[in-house]
């Protein structure tokens, strides 16, 4: 099965762990994933704070490439998710006709989340489970903007999404009811203003530990980015030891089908998450932390 | 919170003459801010306000007297970070989170003095770094050029420490790509910055 992807700019930097964990599972699972034909930079944060209609014509240039591919696009990060859907609507809604693009709109824009979870995904999904994640309490952490506004992203559950919860209990993991999952980690201004990233991610830590979780489960490279990169920086300025590591929902799949690069994926992270593994008895043999094979750098 | 308001006489001025273009430009571009009654559920559910000198249905309310200079000069806009909470809740369909934008593009654009610079500038420095590294964004050149411009700006050697840090921790982890990704067709993209006035 084939389906465009869109990976977006930090896949090829600070989310290389989470591009790497996604070839790995779309392979897992035959999915075929196209990359769109040289796509450019959503503008992200960024263009929609400063300039309007570069907001909207970097990711209509994305979308247009989508449209000619002709099959759906999908997107693992929120961001880039969004201001697609934000072309799309402009484009469909009237509002682009300042773009003046041969739009057909015979294409679906997908987060990746929801792509693999739809009820075919789920159930290759439980066929494949070797190892299941007994043991593992995650809180789901979905972030902002594969949900809101509804009016752009089309979802219906916008403020209590169940997918992830989905997933992970089809992988034997037992994800906790808390109130949080689509609250904000700071997202854009964690280097323009740190301080208030470590305020909301604190909060966050806070109440995932309030739940009982052993880690956080995201599936946007920017919520994993901000979660891991604080930690310690918020145990300096608060006083308390947090461990609580941040998988993205693709290394926790890859890690119950059994697949041997989940290690290599994990050496990524900035919280290392081995010890909560070996400690679960979900992963044996622990070896010194080295520098991770992925292919760029 | 709103006592950190800037109160200064020519904001008073201001109270005595609106400036009526605002809401009336805010509503030809599809802002209703005139739909608002003021039932503060974006305020409510902003995770932001504790860093926020207006609250954001404060903002909202202003822009509709007309208030431009306590609009555009406030630290609300910038330090919004367009979880879309609010524009998702709003009763009345307000795209709050699209006000926010607006509003700093037109602070930029009438060179009004940013409280919140580093923010409005990592923008800029992210939109030029997409630019000069052929369409998609070299990170390692923004983390590069965003240092300089804190050090030239007078921020803590311990802050500029703090950043080289996690940079640096983040290539040993193979977590920072030093290469840039140039498009082929990098310039349909420089022509999308230049139509686009950036």
């Amino acid at each position: 099965m084939q389906v465009s992807y869109y990976p977006g700019c930090s896949l090829e930097g600070t989310a290389l762990d989470y591009a790497a964990s996604i070839d790995g599972v779309a392979t897992l699972l035959d999915l075929e994933l196209v990359e769109l034909d040289d796509w450019n930079c959503c503008g992200a944060s960024a263009a929609h704070s400063l300039n309007h209609r570069l907001s909207l014509a970097l990711p209509t240039r994305n979308l247009m490439i989508a449209d000619r591919a002709g099959r759906d696009v999908v997107a693992p990060c929120a961001l880039c998710f969004n201001r697609l859907k934000v072309a799309e609507k402009a484009l469909t809604g009237g509002k682009g006709a300042e773009l003046d693009v041969p739009y057909r709109g015979a294409i679906k824009i997908w987060d990746l989340l929801d792509y693999l979870t739809q009820d075919a995904f789920l159930t290759t999904i439980s066929q494949k489970v070797v190892k299941p994640l007994e043991g593992l309490k995650a809180v789901c952490y979905y972030g902002c903007l594969v949900a809101r506004p509804p009016a752009i992203t089309d979802k219906a559950d916008y403020e209590n999404p169940q997918n992830m919860e989905r997933l992970l209990k089809v992988l034997g993991v037992t994800p906790l009811e808390w109130s949080f999952k689509t609250d904000c980690c700071g997202a854009g201004l964690a280097v323009a203003r740190p301080d208030i990233i470590h305020t909301l991610v604190q909060r966050l830590y806070e109440r995932a530990l309030a739940a009982g979780a052993d880690c956080f489960v995201v599936s946007c490279q920017m919520c994993q980015a901000n979660l891991d990169f604080s930690q310690e920086r918020i145990s300096e300025k608060f006083g308390r030891d947090y461990y609580l590591p941040v998988f993205y929902f693709t290394e926790l799949i890859a890690l119950a089908f059994g697949f041997p690069k989940v290690k290599a994926w994990l050496e990524g992270h900035l919280v290392d998450p081995l010890p909560l593994l070996q400690k679960k008895g979900l992963i044996h043999h622990i070896a010194p932390r080295l520098k991770p094979p992925f292919e760029e750098i | 919170m709103e006592n950190k308001t800037p109160v200064t006489s020519h904001i008073a001025i201001q109270a005595l003459r609106p400036a009526y273009a605002l809401p009336e430009r805010l509503t030809r571009d599809h802002l209703l801010v005139s739909s608002c009654y003021q039932c503060r559920k974006c305020s409510g559910g902003c995770p932001l306000t504790f860093a926020m000198d207006l609250l954001p249905d404060r903002v909202i309310r202003l822009a509709l007297l007309g208030q431009e200079d306590m609009v555009l000069n406030c630290r609300t806009i910038w330090v919004c970070s367009s979880c879309e909470t609010c524009t998702t809740r709003c009763p009345n369909g307000i795209d709050i989170a699209g006000v926010m934008d607006w509003l700093k593009e037109a602070a930029v654009q009438r060179g009004r003095a940013i409280p919140e610079s580093d923010v409005a500038n990592f923008h800029r420095f992210f939109l030029e770094a997409v630019r000069d590294g052929g369409g998609r964004l070299p990170e390692a050149l923004l983390m590069r050029r965003f240092t300089l411009y804190q050090i030239k700006s007078g921020h803590s050697a311990w802050e500029v420490l703090r950043n080289l840090k996690l940079g640096w921790k983040l290539l040993r982890r193979g977590r920072l790509s030093l290469r840039t990704h140039p498009l082929h067709n990098k310039k349909e993209v420089s022509a999308i910055f230049k139509e686009s006035g950036f």
